[in-house]
């Protein structure tokens, strides 16, 4: 058994009396893409709240690759390579592609205490380059992020993530509020994150999603995990069971 | 050619520049050429820095997806207090630097009571709209104090240029602009700003420190308020309580007529200048025009929304315009 990429070890997370996360234990293996399903108030948005850093879990421990992690912020779990693309989507609409994909991460040219001058040009040729390793075809780097369609907004989510080398990759049901069309652009990128040997953790309601493009499905309900199955070996059927 | 003008018509600035050309044009000729005379320049160019600096802090605030109505009151505070220190005996820098100082502060109160106790901007500015009035009239004691004979206003008010085009004020003011505009395109700092108007959530998500960036443009906002205030007084030769009454609102005009968003993440710099300079224009224009001078504040009205309708028509346009993402 090689080591897990992540592993949670009795994860509780209490939100003003309320029992969100039980004993949650969970390890995931380098390359696997894993489908998280569950209905609302299940306990997945705080478990994904837990590994990209917004909350702090109340008891249980984080380790990655093996070492134990603490992520305070955001900015740890980007910094320890933990990427998460919410379904709000977390892109500006009134900025440009190329400077929504530096946000907070800008490449500068000279800095004086963490604030200096942009690489403009560094930031247009790298996220030509990050679109394009995403399949994704744009115009130019310099169009509004709030002119694309939701699965094209997606599409440069998962090129910033990508760009990021990324170990794990959480997408947030990322396929909420898309027309049907747009939806299977991006289950045809999270099937594109296997191909490259990215690990990720995929939200979703529809199970149909989390079979097309998933290695494991894992299934929460009532803040615990009730299900954990290869999808070759798993039926919807008996997911649905559980839940 | 279709893309140029795409571009163009999705510029936050174009309605401004447009209305400006075209008043320029109306009231040169209403007024038989006296407007753009070089006399007359003199007068529009020697009072626009003071609007002008306060419209570039506000509107890097808008940006940044707040609002500060204090303004007004700050541009009459700094200058208070910092004559009443000269007239103690500190010397004019640092009198200077202590009164900007105090507009830092009172930019860092808004900020923090914005965002700690999570009202809007608007209320808490409000807030400080009166504090900061009536703490001006409280200090002056009543007896607006003199500025001492001494000191070197010239560095702000002297005429200089050809043919004495300008005031000293307006290089001060350009460079200020040059200086804000860098910082907001050229640096990840403006990224920020950008980011943190534009779509709060994505912003901290992405790790910005956003509670720091909106009380940095807080502060900014604050101290030009009070640099524009101390102009004004140099320029007239003494601080009165009064100075600044409305100034918030007409700041505030200037932003949206230049394009920035009520709901932050657009608008530029150059924009707020180029309303503050429709402001001053129409003040000038309508004088020269024999035109009522009550009729300013009507003009001003008509203009806001005018521009605000029309740049909200010429972005559609844009936007319909395809040319292929």
């Amino acid at each position: 058994m090689p080591t897990p990429l992540i592993e949670c070890r009795h994860l509780h997370k209490w939100y003003s009396g309320v029992h969100a996360l039980k004993d949650v234990s969970l390890t995931i293996q380098p390359g696997e893409v894993l489908g998280l399903v569950g209905d609302n108030g299940a306990g997945k948005s705080t478990l994904i709240k837990i590994l990209s850093g917004v909350h702090g879990p109340d008891q249980g421990e984080i380790l990655l690759g093996g070492a134990p992690i603490r992520l305070r912020t955001p900015k740890d779990a980007m910094r320890a390579g933990i990427e998460t693309i919410y379904q709000y989507n977390s892109m500006v609409p009134t900025m440009s592609i190329a400077r929504n994909l530096f946000i907070g991460r800008e490449p500068l040219k000279a800095a004086v205490l963490g604030f200096g001058l942009l690489d403009q040009a560094r930031m247009r040729a790298e996220s030509v380059k990050a679109i394009a390793d995403v399949d994704l075809h744009l115009r130019s780097p310099d169009a509004l992020v709030g002119e694309l369609s939701g699965g094209q907004r997606q599409g440069v989510a998962i090129a910033r993530a990508m760009h990021f080398k990324s170990k794990l990759l959480i997408l947030d049901e990322p396929t909420n509020h898309l027309s049907v069309k747009e939806t299977n652009k991006v289950i045809g990128f999270v099937k594109g994150l296997k191909a490259q040997g990215v690990t990720g953790i995929f939200i979703s309601h529809n199970m149909q999603h989390v079979f097309q493009s998933c290695d494991r499905v894992v299934a929460m309900a009532r803040g615990e995990i009730v299900f954990d199955k290869p999808v070759a070996e798993a039926s919807l059927d008996e997911v649905h069971e559980h839940l | 050619m279709k893309r140029l003008l795409k571009i163009y018509l999705e510029k936050p600035e174009l309605a401004g520049i447009v209305l400006l050309i075209v008043l320029i044009g109306l009231f040169q000729w209403r007024s038989d050429g006296i407007f753009l005379s070089a006399e007359n320049f003199r007068g529009v160019l020697g009072i626009l820095p003071e609007v002008a600096l306060v419209a570039t802090g506000v509107t890097l605030l808008m940006i940044c997806g707040e609002f500060d109505l204090s303004v007004g009151s700050v541009f009459a505070l700094m200058p208070m207090t910092a004559a009443i220190l000269m007239n103690d005996g500190v010397p004019f820098w640092g009198a200077v630097l202590l009164g900007l100082a105090a507009c830092a502060m009172i930019g860092l109160i808004n900020g923090i009571v914005t965002i700690r106790f999570g009202i809007p901007s608007f209320i808490a500015t409000l807030g400080m709209l009166f504090m900061a009035r009536s703490l001006t009239v409280v200090v002056s004691g009543g007896f607006p104090p003199l500025l001492p004979d001494d000191i070197p206003s010239w560095i702000f008010t002297q005429f200089i240029g050809p043919g004495q085009l300008f005031r000293t004020s307006f290089v001060w003011f350009v460079g200020v602009a040059v200086l804000i505009s860098a910082l907001l395109s050229l640096t990840n700092f403006g990224n920020w700003v950008k980011a943190t108007g534009g779509f709060l959530d994505a912003a901290s998500s992405m790790g910005i420190p956003v509670v720091r960036v909106k009380i940095a443009c807080f502060v900014i906002c604050s101290v030009l308020a009070g640099f524009a205030g101390l102009i004004q007084v140099l320029r007239l030769g003494s601080p009165l309580p009064s100075i600044g009454i409305g100034l918030e609102l007409q700041a505030v005009a200037a932003a949206v007529i230049g394009g920035a968003a009520l709901t932050g993440g657009i608008g530029t710099i150059f924009g707020a200048i180029v309303g503050a300079l429709l402001i001053r224009v129409i003040d000038n224009g309508l004088v020269l025009s024999q035109v009522d001078a009550n009729w300013f504040q009507f003009a001003i009205g008509a203009l806001t929304i005018f521009a605000v309708v029309a740049n909200a028509w010429l972005r559609r346009m844009g936007r319909r315009i395809r040319v292929g993402v």
